[in-house]
Parts: structure tokens; sequence; C-alpha cells
């Protein structure tokens, strides 16, 4: 939702199958003694891209972006940039930048200084270096608080300038490690479309490492998930969410329902699982791929379920409960639904109306139905 | 140096997935260059404090250990070489025993050995007793006056040690300030002899050293998280059993280097033992200055410096490990 | 709070505390101005042990050799010191480390009579092996010195240098600065409190040290530690306690203007932060 019309029309090279990835990442791993921090990743990345590592603590996201700035040397593997084979490269000399996550910003500089910082390591004429830096304190307003030191700095204004210092020396990747999440909550909304706003206007490609889905969703062009030192799955968010490849990225990402099961009939057209929670089996309008018998999970999202009173027509797809929880949020509720199996199932619908008339309410008996074209088959 | 260079890139070249521009394959060798160099500044960091103390540190102990068995002669230096050519071809090695002998067999070594030991255990207890409740005080008082009541525990330890320790041959004489006013308030009807006792040895060691026991302590008690103390009482612990079960053993870190920091200089200790001592105050550290200073016996003062380095080791091993430990922690 | 009763028994404590540690330097403060030369009597108020203390050429020629000493003891130290807490903190594991943070840290507590042996036994060697030092002088005082404060220079800066946010140096390497330069413009500026802390106390203790420089001085080099010593050893002297009374006051007013500074600076710090959270 973050991108403009413009940038949607433009062609997505990660599906072409000629276009040259710009970072390359290629069976990379780290371990620290036993610990295997990043398990053999294999990862391009294109140019202009804004790409999140997304995963919980621990999952390897920011040790494999901080091999990317060359803080950790890969066990194994290697990483190229713009083609070049980085092993060898130290930080201060790779065409990265970083932003951190404390934002590392020098406490007896000023603002001015600390995004002068980089280019003056690189020699850059006393001049140049007046006009860049004042250039990129307006871009991200900060130009009148030039002078001022980073304790004399709110948490968004100090987000801004660590941005400017890594954005100044205009490096082929930014790299940012949890850019947001030193921010509170409405900062955290506001300055994510800040900064795809910026990466669109300058064109650079973004490395984001984040925790928190939301964020990754929001800004990505596309993103990879992590768990323990491994890429679950990369996509574009779209993707992600509505075709997860792994029952952990379908219950990392958002919520869902998880029907395990196994497949009973597989056609070109069609599939069907049956499930020994539900009464009904399911039926899916796609191919699994999988023979019959295979042990499956089935998964749907919350807010893809329909409620109703009445049986369904159909035999397939649907399943029959008794409402237990009720939460409102505001925008919409959340209901757990308890199946005659004693498994709960989730829906989440949203509030049209004021009024909660029509709103399904507590020990109400329901069936709950979905589209054929709403559940993912998860080979397990 | 420059042909490893060559060759090192050009491994990496043939490695590379495609032909490398003549730009990247330059930067690249000045890339393994840099690295190359960045070694050779950690080693120069390393190099410069770690030889010395090499130097002046560890060679030294292996002097006096090799001094310790020579004998004592009249010559300067004063001490016999223990390896000598003899007649050009024979390499002859005099071990002589008999400054550990000595050790051994003359009660002096022996007595001043464990009072050195008794007198800094003792005053070691004594400082904990003093400077416990002190450091706890001292975490438990208000912010604003913790800073200054911390400056007043550190404050001494920046004055002299030397004038700290005189200063109570003015109080402990028998003419002195505390015998005038025990006089005057009809306590004593007669100065009570406390200089050139053992007691002015244990007040000169508690009061030198109570700063080292208070502060280690202060730091564990000051990280200590109070809820804790809160939740046991919430859950019905008493206070006295809440310091016991709680405070007490999440302090014992403190405890352990303080009581380091205190028994092993004390137990070497040299001055206090002879401004404040009398000739009966026997301590192992007066007793090595002895022996140098006045007998100018440096094989014997050596092997009474290897006698009570052997005493410390554990010790002194034990207070590195807490001290790692620590460091470990801030990290 | 229920812990009335032991706050009183802890505040007592604390009283005591601090009477013990006082005393015995409020006594010396006194009798500096005591015109009488016995400690018994009070002869009434006089300043007249401060001007024989500046009429003893032999004490203030004392004084300035250690002072000097001090100064070029303190100012190695703080190298070395800052050089070996920069390999333990910053090196991670390599050979020899071990023994390395087992040398730095064995001079805190070693007895001084053992370092100051050892030392004159190698001076003594390295005399006869190479000629170098000739002698034992003021030279041999300050190597003596280095060795055994940098041991305290070393665990004020590493715990220093443990607390920065490592990113902060990452954050200049990212940058484009080189490793040494990254220790010159960022982590020097940045532990400069620590530097000066250790370098002061560096410098205290070397003024302070009797032992040590009694084993490693030679005829020309008497520190002023030595000079009163022998002369406490006699007994009490008024003199001795004018000059506790100087040092006191010297450190007392160093160290009242360092927590002023520190103070002030702390305000300033808290408001400008205030500022710019109410600026959002």
């Amino acid at each position: 939702m973050a991108h403009s019309a413009t940038s949607a029309l433009m062609a997505n090279p990660w599906n072409d199958p000629e276009a040259q990835p710009f970072i390359r990442i290629q069976g990379v791993s780290k371990s620290f003694g036993d610990y295997v921090a990043v398990n053999k990743i294999d990862l391009d990345i294109y140019q202009g891209e804004l790409f999140s590592l997304l995963g919980g603590s621990g999952c390897g996201k920011t040790t494999l972006l901080r091999m990317l700035a060359g803080f950790e040397t890969p066990t194994e593997g290697k990483i190229f940039i713009d083609g070049v084979d980085m092993s060898s490269i130290p930080p201060y000399e790779r065409p990265v930048n970083m932003m951190f996550q404390s934002y590392a910003l020098f406490p007896h500089m000023s603002v001015e200084q600390n995004v002068a910082f980089g280019l003056k390591q690189d020699g850059v004429p006393k001049k140049e270096i007046a006009e860049r830096v004042a250039a990129i304190l307006d871009m991200v307003q900060m130009g009148k608080f030039a002078s001022r030191k980073p304790h004399q700095l709110s948490g968004g204004q100090r987000q801004r300038v660590a941005l400017a210092r890594a954005l100044v020396k205009e490096p082929k990747v930014l790299l940012l490690d949890e850019p947001l999440g030193a921010l509170d909550k409405k900062l955290r909304e506001k300055t994510q479309f800040e900064l795809v706003n910026i990466q669109e206007r300058i064109g650079i490609t973004f490395i984001v490492v984040t925790h928190d889905q939301e964020e990754a969703m929001t800004m990505s062009t596309r993103m990879a998930v992590m768990n323990q030192g491994m890429i679950e799955q990369v996509g574009s968010p779209v993707e992600v969410y509505e075709y997860p490849a792994t029952r952990f990225v379908g219950e990392f990402i958002g919520s869902a329902n998880m029907f395990e099961g196994t497949v009973v009939e597989e056609a070109t057209d069609h599939a069907v699982v049956r499930c020994p929670e539900l009464d009904a089996d399911i039926f899916i309008n796609h191919a699994t791929n999988l023979p019959p018998g295979a042990p499956v999970v089935a998964m749907v999202r919350p807010e893809k379920m329909k409620a109703q009173v009445e049986k369904p027509e159909s035999q397939y797809n649907y399943v029959r409960g008794v409402v237990t929880e009720i939460a409102y949020l505001g925008d919409m509720s959340i209901y757990h639904v308890r199946l005659a199996t004693g498994m709960v199932v989730q829906i989440s619908q949203t509030n049209l109306r004021h009024t909660a008339e029509q709103r399904l309410t507590w020990d109400d008996e329901v069936y709950l139905t979905w589209h054929p074209g709403n559940c993912v088959v998860l080979a397990q | 140096m420059n042909e490893i260079s060559t060759r090192v890139s050009s491994v990496a070249m043939t490695t590379g997935e495609q032909s490398v521009p003549e730009s990247r394959r330059h930067r690249a060798r000045r890339s393994l260059a840099v690295a190359r160099s960045g070694r050779a500044g950690r080693m120069l960091v390393t190099a410069l404090p770690y030889l010395w103390l090499v130097l002046f540190f560890l060679i030294p102990f292996a002097i006096v250990f090799k001094i310790s068995f020579s004998e004592s002669i009249r010559a300067i230096p004063p001490y016999a070489p223990l390896f000598e050519m003899v007649d050009d071809t024979f390499l002859q090695i005099r071990l002589n025993l008999a400054n550990y002998m000595m050790l051994f067999e003359d009660r002096l070594y022996l007595a001043a050995y464990l009072n050195s030991i008794k007198i800094a255990a003792i005053s070691t207890l004594v400082c904990l007793l003093i400077g416990y409740p002190m450091a706890y005080g001292i975490a438990r008082s208000s912010k604003a006056v913790r800073n200054g009541l911390l400056m007043l525990i550190i404050l001494p330890f920046w004055t002299s040690f030397l004038i700290r320790v005189y200063a109570w041959i003015g109080l402990l004489k028998n003419e002195g300030l505390i015998n005038n006013f025990l006089l005057w308030l009809g306590l004593i009807d007669q100065p009570l002899p406390m200089l050139y006792t053992p007691f002015a040895v244990y007040v000169g060691i508690v009061y030198s050293y109570l700063p080292f026991m208070i502060l280690p302590l202060y730091a564990t008690l000051e990280k200590m998280d109070m809820s804790l103390l809160e939740a046991a009482a919430d859950l019905g612990c008493k206070p006295f059993k809440a310091f016991l079960t709680i405070t007490l053993p999440l302090s014992l870190p403190g405890i352990v280097a303080g009581s380091l920091l205190v028994f092993i200089p004390a137990v070497g200790e040299f001055v206090i033992p002879d401004l404040l001592g009398g000739p009966s105050t026997l301590m192992i550290g007066k007793v090595l200055w002895t022996d140098f200073f006045n007998n100018r016996d440096w094989p014997l003062a050596s092997a009474v410096a290897v006698a009570m380095l052997v005493l410390l080791v554990v010790p002194i091993m034990l207070f590195q490990r807490y001290q790692q430990r620590a460091e470990e922690a801030k990290r | 709070m229920n812990t009335g009763r032991r706050s009183v028994w802890l505040l007592t404590a604390m009283i005591l505390g601090y009477a013990f540690l006082y005393g015995p330097i409020l006594s010396l403060i006194v009798y500096s101005f005591n015109e009488s030369r016995l400690v018994t009597v009070w002869g009434g108020f006089s300043t007249k042990w401060y001007g024989e203390l500046l009429q003893n050429q032999k004490l203030l020629d004392a004084a300035f050799l250690s002072l000097k000493i001090a100064a070029l003891t303190a100012t190695g130290a703080v190298v070395l010191g800052t050089l070996a807490a920069l390999v333990l903190v910053r090196f991670g594991r390599f050979r020899g480390r071990t023994l390395f943070s087992g040398m730095v840290t064995a001079p805190l507590v070693m007895p001084e009579v053992i370092t100051g042996l050892a030392l004159l036994l190698l001076f003594v060697a390295l005399e006869q092996l190479v000629g170098w030092p000739s002698g034992r002088s003021m030279t041999t005082i300050v190597l003596a010195h280095v060795t055994f404060t940098m041991a305290f220079v070393t665990v004020v800066v590493q715990s220093r240098l443990a607390q920065m946010d490592r990113s902060i140096e990452e954050a200049a390497m990212d940058l484009g600065a080189r490793p040494f330069k990254v220790f010159m413009v960022i982590t020097l500026p940045m532990i400069a409190p620590s530097l000066i802390a250790a370098w002061l106390l560096a410098f205290t203790l070397s003024l302070d040290d009797l032992v040590i420089a009694s084993f490693v001085s030679g005829p020309g080099s008497t520190t002023l530690p030595m000079v009163v010593f022998s002369s406490v050893r006699l007994g009490v002297t008024p003199e001795i306690n004018a000059l506790a009374t100087i040092i006191v006051a010297l450190v007392a007013v160093g160290i009242l203007v360092a927590a002023r500074i520190q103070h002030r600076q702390d305000k300033q710090r808290e408001k400008d932060m205030q500022r710019a959270y109410a600026s959002e």
C-alpha cells in the first residue's frame, strides 16, 4: 500500500530470469562456536529493492546484515555486491552503509559533524561536504538542528540524523537494523512511509532487518522470512501472507487456523483434504501436487472465514462450533469458535456499523465457511 | 611480502565468478593489504603492553625464584652466581637450598608466616563486618546523597596512605588522644598501652584497607534489584530472613572480591606493622624488608618472597577469576 | 516503610564507620595548627609548622622529585594500560590471552614488598647483562611505578570500554574510517573522562608509594614518602601533620571541583534532553 502507482508499474526484476541480482548471497553460513547463527543461506536482491529480513530474535537476520556490512566474516559462502566479492573487503571499504538499531550517533559531535563524518573519510572537498550535508539534512527535515548534539535530540530526530548520515555517502546499499524499533507506535507508522518515500526518491537498495511483520509488510518490495538461521520463504508481502510456503511462515505472519489432515483426492484442477478435526472435507480449487494419503496442513486465515447461522448447502468447507470468546478491537472483532472436537478456530470480522445487532455473541452456534480459493495446503 | 599479496589476490580472482574488471582487481588487492595492516596494528597494540608486562612483571619473578637458590656473599650484587663455567668447559650449577631450609628451621620465619595469615584474616573479617553495613547503607540511600557518601569513601584513598597510618601514632600513643580522652572520662587511671601492639596493627590494616572492602560490596549491592526484597516481603518473608536468603547470597561476589582485595596485600603488608607494631609483631613483609635492607641477604629475602607467593597463589587466582567474570558480566 | 528500627541501626553503623575513616584525618589537621610540638598539649593556634615545612629543603626536593615521577608514571601507565584494556575488551581470544590478563590484574593485589624486590633484582640483572639501567635512579622508579599502576589504569579503562556502545565504533568504520582513525576520532574522545580518572589514579598511587620506591631507588632519588617515612619512624612530627593537611586540602578541593563540574554537566544534559523531547 506504500507504493505509488508508478512503482507498481515498475517491472519486478526478481521475476525476470535475465535480470542480474545486485546483491548475491551464496551459501553463506556463520557459526559462533557451536552455535550456528546463519545456516547456508542463498539469496538474491535486486537493484532498487526495499528488501526486509523478517524473523524473531535469534533467527540470524542481524548476523546476516552484519555480514553484508562486513562486521562479521562468513564461516562459509560468499557475498557479492554489484558483482564484487566482499570476502576480503573490510567494512570501511564496502560500498554499503548501515543505520544502526541504537542509531550509534557519535555523542561528542554535532548533527552536522555526524553527517559529514563519512564524507570526510573519503576526502571529499570541504565545500562539497557542506553542500551535501545541508541537502541531506533538509531532506530529512533536520536542517535547523544541524548544530545540536545527539543528546539534545528526541528519538525521532536521532533516527533522522542516523538515516541522513548513512545516506549522505550515497552507498550502493543501505542496511537498516530495526530502523524504527526505538520509536513509539504512532511515530513508527508515520516514519515507515517516510522511509519508503525516501527510498523511492533516491533509488538506493535498502535492506531492512525487522522483527515487526507489519513494518515489513508495509515497506518491502520483497521480504525473507527467517527462522533458526535459515530462510523459510522469500516473496512479496502479498505472496508471503496469502501463500506461505511453510507452516512456520503461515503462523509467524498474521494469524492462521491450521487443520492437520491428509489428501484424499488430487486432480489437476482441485484437491480434497480430510481433517479428523472437522465435520466436512476441505475442497481446494487447485492442485496440491501431493499424492493422496500425504499428510498436510490446511491453512485458512481468520478474515477469510464467514460465519452464518444456517447450515451451508455445500458438502465442503465448513465447520460448526460455538462462540466462546470475543475480542472487540474497534475496527474489527475477533471471535473464538470452539468445535465439537475441542479445537478452537479464530475468525475476524470487520465492524462495518456502530451497533452490535448483527454481530455474533457468546454461545451463538455458528457455521464457519470459506471459499475454496482461500485455503492454502502445506506439506507437513 | 609483495609476492604473497599478488598470489593471494590471484587466488581471489580465480575463485571469483566472472572475470573481474581491472579496477576491481586493484581494489581487491588493496583491501587485502589493508586487512593485513589491520592485523599488524592489532599485533602492535597487543605486543606493547604484553612485552612490557613480560619484562617487568613475569621475568622479575623468575629472577626472584632463581636468586632464592643462590648463596649470599659480600659482593655487588650480594649473591653468588647460580651458573658458572668451570675452565670454560663445564657448566656448573650451584643450587643452594639453604635459604629454604632456613625458612623451616628458624622459628622466626614460620611464626611470621603464620602470624601474617592470622592478622590478615582477622583484619579481613573486621573490614567485612564494618564495611558491609556501610556499603549497604550507601547503596540504599537516596540518589542525591549516594554519590557524596561514596566520594567520602574514596577520598581517603586519594590522600597519602603513609600519612593515614601515621595519624594513628598520634591517636594510639600512651600520651595520645585516645588515652587522654579515656583518662579524662575516668574510665582508666593509667594509659592503656596500644601503640606497638598487635592491636595497633589490626587497627591500621582495617583502617587502611576498609575502602577496598566497601567499594566492591557497594558495587554488587547497588546493582541489586530492590523489587526482589519487595517480592520476598510480598511472599511473606521477614526482613532479616530476606536479608539472609536474598541480599547476602546476591552480594557474595562483592564479599569475595572485597575480602581478597584486603587479605592478599595485608599478608605482605610492611608499613603498618613497621610503624604501629612493636618488635614482637612479626609479619612476613617486615621480615623480608629486614632481611633485604638491614641484613643485605638478597637470596634469603627472595626465598621469603617465593614462600609468600606460594601462599598467595590461590587467593590471587581466585581474585583474577572474579575480576574476569565481573568484566564479562559488563558486556 | 516498616524498617524504621533497621534504619536507625544502619545509620548508627554508617556514622561510626565514617567517624572511623575521618577521625584520624581530622586529628592530623587539627594538630597541624598546634603551637606545641606535643600531641598531648594544645599550645594554641599557630601556622608555624607550615612555615617550617616550607623551609625543609630536603622534603621539598623529595616532593618535587615525587611529582615528577608521578607525572611521568601516570602518562606512561595510561598509554600502556589503555592499550592493555583495548586488547582485553576488543581483541577477543588469542593465544596467550590468559597469561596476559593474569599479568594485568595480578599487580592489583600483589604485596608491594614482592613487586619491589622482584623489580630491583630485574634491574640489577639487566644492568649486569646489558648495562642498562645503570644504577638505580628516577628512571628505575618510573619503570617500576608504571608497571604496578598500569593495572589500575587497565581496570578503569576496561570497564568504560566494556560499557561503550560497540555500534558507535562500527558506525564510524562503516562510514569509511579505518581502525586507527576510529580509535583516535571516536573511541578516545568517548573514553576521555576515564583516561583522566585513570591518569589521576596512577599519579596518586605513584606519589603515595613507599615500598616499591624504597627497593628500586638509588642514592640520589629519595621520594617524598621515603622522607616522610624516615621522619615518622622517629615519632610524631607536626611538620608531617602540616603536609598531611595540605594534601587532604588539595585532594578535597580537587574532588569538589570535579564533582561540581560533573553535576553542572549532568544538569545541563538533563535540561537539553527535556527540551529535545518537548520540542517534538
